[in-house]
């Protein structure tokens, strides 16, 4: 429900705030998100840095890393996931509590990066778990992070709580969990979840035939 | 500095006359020759070159895989062909696993004295004596190369898969390992990739 904002101009210089509940919910979700502590490969270095003094991800209100999945409702999956690492970063994230968000950070993350075409690493963590901002770069450097979270706040903000279009951990048929895969003979199983990781079937055909 | 092996190798023949340790030659400007020994004579190689030439650092344990040579690109197809079809009588020089060790002596300021020591084929006879009771380095390293080579220590402490997972079976580093075909669609296939992505998404419309 949109707020006149005819009605707002005119009771604020009384002092008077007038929003939405749910504006005042996101408003405060995407102000204070708190990550979970780990890293899994280089990219957490420069997660640390975002961190640290000189970029200092504290002004946006994201600085308190949680060491614990019930504690945080930021995912920054921050590096190589391996096939070995995969189940246990799936069910890192089982346990975090609604509403939670998952960063992809890094060519790793994102797609396997440098190491697609290997035995032994997991090409994208979006085959499990859904993510909501990627940040590409090998490693993203940390403005990249901040301008990834950033696009995660304005995403929180715009969020829907209510209605049709309301987000997952709004819905009261949306899913919490998703499948921990197993350690199969030579891979994961299932290699992907099929519900949430359905990729571009387009094989775009050479010009030449 | 490398060291001198064969001085090394005189010593180690004047200590061990049954052993079999040959001395393989490095012609390129790294001049880092290997000495080549067989695996039954490994304990006896090693613990000698530590305690009384001492080598007390094993810096480095790693592995190489050499293919059955029908497997290999390169080769002539033998000139009888009724056997050249069958990959299970393969030409005489069968396929083997290299394990590759480099010794440094921090006493003589020496090193890398390379030591190899092949298996002798590649499915039966994988067995190589484990060095981890004279260089405790050894342990994870051997773990490694039994996990990705398929390479079996013989009196290792614990010898177990250590980067890939339990249920894991096969050996990923081998020359012939098929990784899993799981696909995933690229925006620019070309050549190989473009016939996988065929297989694996077969054009519904025409362009």
């Amino acid at each position: 429900m949109a707020i006149d904002p005819k009605l707002a101009g005119e009771l604020k210089p009384a002092g008077i705030h007038v929003t939405s509940f749910e504006s005042l919910i996101n408003w405060g979700r995407s102000s204070s998100l708190w990550p979970m502590q780990f890293g899994l490969a280089c990219c957490a270095i420069e997660m640390i840095a975002a961190t640290m003094a000189k970029y200092d991800m504290a002004r946006f209100g994201a600085e308190v890393f949680r060491p614990s999945p019930r504690q945080a409702d930021l995912m920054l999956v921050a590096g190589t996931v391996t096939k070995k690492m995969a189940p246990l970063v799936v069910r890192l994230y089982n346990q975090m509590a609604e509403p939670k968000y998952v960063i992809a950070m890094g060519a790793c993350a994102i797609s396997g990066g440098p190491f697609k075409q290997g035995y032994n690493v997991l090409k994208g963590i979006d085959r499990y778990i859904p993510v909501d901002i990627v940040i590409p770069g090998c490693p993203p450097r940390p403005e990249a992070l901040l301008d990834g979270l950033l696009a995660l706040r304005k995403k929180i903000a715009g969020e829907k709580l209510i209605g049709d279009h309301r987000v997952r951990h709004a819905d009261p048929k949306g899913t919490a969990e998703f499948p921990v895969p197993e350690y199969g003979a030579h891979d994961l199983q299932p290699a992907a979840n099929r519900e949430i990781w359905n990729p571009d079937p387009v094989v775009h055909e050479e010009a030449a035939d | 500095m490398n060291p001198d092996v064969d001085t090394i190798l005189t010593r180690l023949r004047g200590a061990l006359p049954d052993a079999t340790v040959e001395l393989r030659a490095n012609p390129g400007p790294a001049e880092q020759h290997s000495l080549l020994v067989a695996p039954a004579d490994l304990p006896g190689v090693c613990r000698f070159l530590h305690d009384e030439l001492r080598f007390d650092y094993l810096s480095n344990v790693t592995g190489i895989d050499w293919p059955d040579p029908v497997l290999a690109d390169k080769v002539a197809v033998p000139e009888d062909d009724e056997d050249s079809g069958d990959p299970g009588k393969a030409t005489e020089p069968q396929g083997f696993l290299e394990v590759v060790y480099h010794l440094y002596s921090h006493p003589d300021r020496v090193g890398p004295l390379v030591l190899r020591v092949r298996t002798g084929d590649r499915t039966d006879r994988v067995e190589i004596p484990s060095v981890v009771s004279i260089w405790r380095s050894a342990e994870f390293q051997e773990r490694e190369i039994y996990d990705l080579f398929g390479v079996r220590f013989t009196g290792h402490p614990d010898l177990r898969r250590i980067l890939m997972w339990d249920e894991f079976v096969d050996h990923p580093m081998r020359k012939d390992y098929v990784a899993p075909d799981d696909f995933e669609y690229e925006p620019t296939p070309h050549a190989e990739v473009l016939e996988r992505a065929r297989t694996h998404y077969p054009a519904t419309e025409k362009d």
